[in-house]
């Protein structure tokens, strides 16, 4: 008789990576349903261009790396990438900023760092930051809400948007997102950035139709619906609270701190939560486990960091949003946060340093 | 405070541990109404160590017949435990029998052939322990072979000399999946449970037992419950149902709070844990006399008709116990059998490991109960495993470093504070195996760290070694500094030293002028004959090397012998023996960097050295025989190669040696013998010495013979020329003593220079035998010319005359008389190879290739010796 020989535990959890970034893809249906609702079909049609070109990417790298590609190709974190890209992407952005931008995230800041596990940065945010770096107009063209859009845009419209730059009836991007006065018109977080560097005060901003008292037509509820798939996660325990309260918590915290000092030039506290990426990056993005601090105690101090680097972007900084700036800002800080928060071992009298 | 803790503990207070994980049971599948007795087999595989501890020594041979009971070991030794033969048979081969341990590498176990009539010793039963002393129950129990049955094996006997124990724990948790061995222990037999409880009790004296039971096991509560109604100090403690709250760390959490510090036992906090089987063991070898020679095992999996809970004998072959159980595997291309449970169980290698006092569970499992992990994949550092990890450990970064070879970070994030639970790899998405990444790696760090002591042992033995080695080293440069003091105060004293140095002076200035007009340029036999030397010292130098590997062999026995050896003189030789190789190796390594002339010159006084001192030892004197042929052996070949690149050195050891061996009236055999050598050597490089310029060696012999004749025969016409070079040589002496202090290095072979001339130049006077005056002319000969080879020779020159004046004024004129005579050489040398030039080529062709060849068999036979 031979035997076959295995290293213990002879069992394991049926809990795999794959359905783990499956799970998380899931959470995200109810945000991106919102953003169908309130920005056309340009969504699904970015979310499927990024997984396709995620998906040959990952192949190619995997490949080029002698690794077996189904084996891999399997986890879909390649896919969960491109779907939290292409969220973040304006709806009408032309094909080849989704394109460069999923192969930049998936080759060089997944793949050239060794893969899946070894990339410092979230590749998500990376590619979303050279792609916002690189073509500044196409990435701040965000369609208004379509109740805003002065124009019908049929899936044949955004189609030929996306690949042609312009609709059927030859209008550009530029001109659909114009207002009836010719002025672009600007997201929530736009709006409260250049109404304030304007002059005005936070309460005369929010006055505006664009936000119809509340954070913005779509935003909130795209925002809220994120939420919802958040806890789904949080419930599930796919993902960790940690970093969503923590994130959370210091966003508020240095909000509330700073309106303090100075109301009117600072937006209000639910503008910040229910606006731009607030809500995907606090449970999809920051979430991301290879990116983000690996212990209990690093976790809440990767959000509060990133809640802090999110309002200081926002408000002193060049950009309206500044998720993905704050997420890298912080990755970079996340082998220091580890370092200094491992916990107390078994018997031992004080924490390793 | 412990008073406050032991009210708490009383009043039902449950802490937890970090992590955890909760694996599926499937404990149910061997739960049956009793524990039936497993059929005697044949064959039963003793294991002699079944424990933690030190191995204890066989007291039984193959051939005997031993009874059920009778110990195959003794227990001397407090951390050795013996092991019982687990029936009456014969013993039928003591050897090597595969292991039941991960590795399945075999280790030594006694055989029994079973007789079948199950014959026991008779037993000795000691259930009064409560009259009787702690140590004869202590003693009792470690003669009974009590290990701890829960997995580790720690001696029962060792945790219960314990002093100052507040708690004791009882451990029923049995958490690991699959086994039921302890659930059904404790149902069944809770009362004998209780009995042996008690024993420990009453040896360690604690505030309170606390028998802890996991809640899955709600019979084994009741019984428990039952067993201990009337005890007040036993509490029956149910606890969560967490994998692996049954690690004695985690229950000690569990039950008090309170963690055990690193590196210490649970004795430190008052606390001693043991198992529930074990509480069983100790009321069998208390109450009945009987030793540990059989466990209740759970054989489990979906490949057996009939899984159960059996006693099985220590010894049972598995396949004994699967047989039993009706094993039928699904797959027989795929079996797969654990032993001990899913999370830290191992694969067996083979059906015929023994059960063992620690085996508690069999598990055949079919592909799709246990299937075999999935291939890994990539951490997403998603951190579950440290989530679940019960010693708050961080097992991905943990593995970042185990699989990365980073141990020392592995180690700085305490990778030895993991326990191996399995839980980690257990939820891990990815499905790395961890814990064997974390195996390895403290394998690995074991190894290394067993390695470094070595190591340091070995740096130790070296550096005390090599400050013995210097020491010697310096008593013996300050001997040879007396002497060399006391030759020279002989030679100021002697008067006819002077008239010897105006003498040769004189001959000298007429050798000049003859070289003068005989000086012809040779340029082109010059540069052959320098290629053809060039081989001659490859060929030399790996001679000196094979000398060296040999040497270096030669050396660490001799090492070896003189720590061994009480006998001082031989010891003296052998260090004296030792050094002078050291020194030859030495020399022929300098030579090879081309500091020729000083090297050979080291190499040839220590070799003296060595002689010196080895014959002052009249004891060795046989040994110190055979010490300086071999030194001579290493001299002549170091000589062999500069005579072959400079000639002259080689002569200069060998007449050295022979003046040396000469004044040493206590070996005047050896000295003959020595002095043969010496002169064979001095005539092989005469020889050479023709061969390539023509019978220098006869001129300058003959020349030299002159020159310790001529004392009797004052030339007057000499001795004017004698003054006008002391005239000449005057600003000489003065530029080179500049120069001397600028070469500093030169320095060193100075004396020993000098010692040489003087040497020769005793020989020469003193000596009867023609041929010795010859050699020791040609020696000191050799010797100038060795001096003019290395790079200045001016420089060298003076010096010589530096030291002249040096000791006496007096001599001055004696010294510029040296000088003179060198640059007389340097110019006979010149001229010699002129005249080489002149000799035929074919004729000095084959003259090389002969010398080549010979250097070559000599070479070989070398490395023949070295091998």
């Amino acid at each position: 008789m031979s035997f076959k020989l295995a290293s213990s535990p002879h069992t394991r959890k049926n809990n795999k990576t794959g359905n783990v970034m499956l799970q998380v893809g899931i959470a995200c249906i109810p945000g991106i349903a919102t953003q169908v609702y309130y920005f056309g079909m340009g969504v699904l049609i970015q979310i499927l261009l990024c997984c396709l070109v995620a998906v040959l990417t990952e192949a190619i790298c995997l490949k080029l790396r002698n690794r077996p590609i189904k084996h891999y190709l399997d986890d879909n974190s390649a896919v969960l990438s491109a779907l939290l890209l292409a969220i973040c992407l304006p709806p009408l952005a032309p094909w080849w900023v989704a394109t460069i931008g999923t192969i930049f995230a998936i080759a060089l800041v997944k793949h050239a760092f060794g893969g899946l596990g070894q990339n410092i940065f979230n590749p998500a945010m990376a590619g979303y930051v050279v792609l916002l770096i690189s073509f500044p107009l196409s990435m701040t063209s965000w369609l208004p809400a379509a109740s805003l859009i002065q124009y019908d845009l049929s899936i044949t419209d955004t189609l030929y948007t996306i690949f042609t730059g312009y609709t059927t009836q030859g209008y550009s991007v530029s001109q659909l997102i114009a207002d009836i006065d010719g002025f672009t018109m600007a997201t929530p977080l736009d709006a409260v950035k250049t109404g304030i560097t304007a002059g005005y005060t936070s309460d005369e901003i929010l006055a505006g139709n664009l936000f119809d008292n509340g954070s913005g037509i779509g935003w909130m509820q795209v925002n809220i619906a994120y939420l919802l798939g958040g806890l789904y996660l949080l419930k599930t325990k796919f993902i960790k609270w940690q970093i969503p309260v923590s994130f959370i918590a210091s966003l508020t915290f240095f909000c509330l701190l700073a309106q303090g000092v100075s109301t009117d030039t600072v937006a209000p506290v639910w503008i910040h939560l229910t606006s731009g990426a607030t809500m995907l990056a606090a449970f999809f993005i920051l979430t991301d486990p290879v990116s983000a601090s690996t212990t209990n105690k690093g976790r809440l101090v990767y959000g509060a960091l990133v809640g802090f680097f999110v309002f200081a972007i926002r408000t002193w900084g060049g950009y309206p949003d500044a998720v993905a700036f704050a997420v890298l800002l912080a990755n970079m800080c996340v082998p220091l946060i580890d370092y200094y928060t491992q916990p107390r071992v078994y018997g031992h009298t004080e924490v390793n340093k | 405070m412990a008073h406050s803790l032991l009210e708490k503990i009383k009043s039902g207070v449950l802490w937890d541990f970090p992590g955890g994980v909760h694996p599926p049971e499937r404990k149910s599948m061997s739960i049956t109404d009793s524990v039936d007795t497993l059929p005697l087999t044949d064959y039963y595989y003793v294991p002699l160590k079944q424990h933690i501890g030190v191995y204890s020594e066989l007291r039984v041979k193959v051939g005997d017949k031993v009874k059920k009971g009778q110990a195959l070991t003794f227990s001397n030794h407090n951390m050795a435990v013996p092991v019982h033969a687990p029936t009456s048979g014969e013993i039928i081969e003591i050897g090597e029998h595969v292991s039941s341990h991960a590795s399945g590498i075999p280790e030594k176990t006694v055989t029994i052939k079973s007789d079948g009539l199950d014959e026991s010793i008779e037993l000795q039963p000691q259930s009064h322990f409560h009259t009787q002393s702690k140590e004869s129950i202590i003693k009792a129990l470690q003669e009974a072979g009590i290990t701890g049955l829960g997995g580790a094996g720690f001696p029962t006997h060792v945790k219960q000399q314990a002093q100052d124990i507040e708690y004791l724990l009882i451990n029923g948790v049995e958490c690991e999946p699959y086994i039921t061995a302890d659930d059904m222990l404790m149902r069944n037999y809770a009362d004998e449970i209780v009995h042996g409880i008690e024993v420990l009790a009453h040896l360690l004296e604690p505030k309170l037992v606390v028998i802890a039971i996991e809640d899955n096991k709600p019979e084994a509560i009741a019984a428990l419950d039952e067993a201990c109604k009337d005890k007040q100090q036993f509490i029956v403690r149910k606890i969560p149902t967490k994998y692996p709250a049954g690690g004695e760390k985690q229950l000690i959490q569990v039950l008090t709070g309170k963690q055990v510090p690193k590196g210490s036992p649970p004795a430190a906090l008052g606390i001693v844990s043991q198992n529930v089987g074990t509480c069983y063991a100790i009321y069998k070898a208390i109450y009945t006399g009987e030793p540990l020679i059989e466990r209740i095992v759970t054989i489990t999996g979906e490949n057996l008709d009939k899984p159960q809970n059996v006693w099985a004998r220590i010894g049972t072959p598995v396949e004994h116990l699967l047989n039993t159980a009706g094993y039928h595997p699904e797959d027989i291309n795929a079996q797969k059998l654990v032993m001990g449970g899913p999370m830290m169980g191992f694969n067996l290698h083979s059906a015929q490991v023994p059960v063992t006092k620690s085996t508690n569970c069999i598990i055949a499992p079919t592909q799709q109960e246990l299937p075999p992990a999935p291939p890994e994949k990539a951490c997403i550092r998603c951190s579950d495993c440290a989530d679940a990890c019960p010693a708050s450990l961080l097992p991905q970064q943990l593995y970042w470093h185990s699989s990365a070879k980073e141990y020392d970070k592995a180690q700085d994030l305490n990778l030895f504070d993991c326990i191996e639970c399995g839980a980690c790899a257990f939820v891990c998405p990815s499905d790395i195996p961890l814990v064997q990444y974390y195996r390895q790696a403290k394998a690995e760090i074991r190894q290394a760290e067993v390695e470094q002591e070595k190591a340091e042992q070995a740096k130790k033995r070296f550096e005390a070694r090599a400050e013995r080695l210097e020491k010697e080293k310096e008593a013996r440069l300050a001997k040879h500094k007396k002497a060399a003091e006391n030759r020279k105060k002989a030679m100021q004293s002697d008067p006819s030293a002077q008239d010897k140095v105006a003498a040769a002076l004189a001959r000298v200035q007429a050798k000049k002028a003859e070289q003068t007009e005989n000086n012809t340029d040779s340029a082109q036999s010059t540069v052959k004959s320098k290629a053809e030397q060039a081989i001659e010292l490859a060929k030399a130098k790996r001679l000196a090397k094979q000398g060296e590997t040999k040497t270096s062999e030669e050396f660490s026995n001799t090492n070896d012998n003189e720590n061994a050896s009480d006998n001082k003189s031989k010891a003296q030789a052998a260090i004296e023996r030792a050094k002078a190789k050291r020194l030859a190796k030495q020399a022929a390594q300098a030579q090879a960097e081309n500091t020729e002339a000083d090297a050979n010159i080291t190499g040839a006084q220590n070799t003296t050295d060595a002689q010196s001192d080895t014959k002052a030892d009249t004891k060795s004197v046989a040994k110190a025989a055979i010490e300086r042929a071999k030194a001579k052996r290493l001299a002549k070949q170091a000589a062999q190669t500069q005579a072959e690149n400079t000639e002259a050195d080689a002569n200069t050891t060998g007449a050295q040696n022979t003046t040396d061996a000469q004044p040493d009236t206590k070996s005047v055999a050896q000295a003959a013998i020595e002095r043969a050598k010496a002169k064979r050597l001095a005539k092989q490089n005469a020889q050479a010495q023709a061969e390539n310029t023509e019978a220098d060696a006869n001129t300058t012999g003959a020349q030299n013979t002159t020159d310790a004749q001529s004392d009797t025969k004052a030339d007057t016409k000499s001795v004017a020329k004698a003054a006008i070079e002391r005239a000449k040589a005057k600003p000489l002496a003065k530029e080179a003593q500049q120069i001397q202090t600028e070469h500093d290095e030169a320095n060193a072979s100075e004396p020993k220079l000098e010692e040489n001339n003087d040497k020769s130049l005793q020989a020469a006077s003193s000596a009867s035998d023609t041929k010795a005056k010859a050699q020791a002319a040609i020696a000191k000969a050799k010797a100038r010319r060795q001096q003019s080879d290395d790079n200045a020779e001016m420089n060298n020159a003076t010096q010589a005359t530096h030291e002249h004046v040096d000791i006496s004024s007096d001599n001055k004129a004696k010294a510029r008389a040296a000088i003179e005579r060198a640059k007389a050489r340097r110019q006979q040398a010149e001229q010699q190879t002129n005249e080489a030039a002149s000799v035929e080529e074919n004729d000095h062709d084959s003259e090389q290739k002969v010398r080549i060849k010979a250097a070559i068999a000599k070479a070989k036979a070398k490395r023949e010796q070295g091998q």
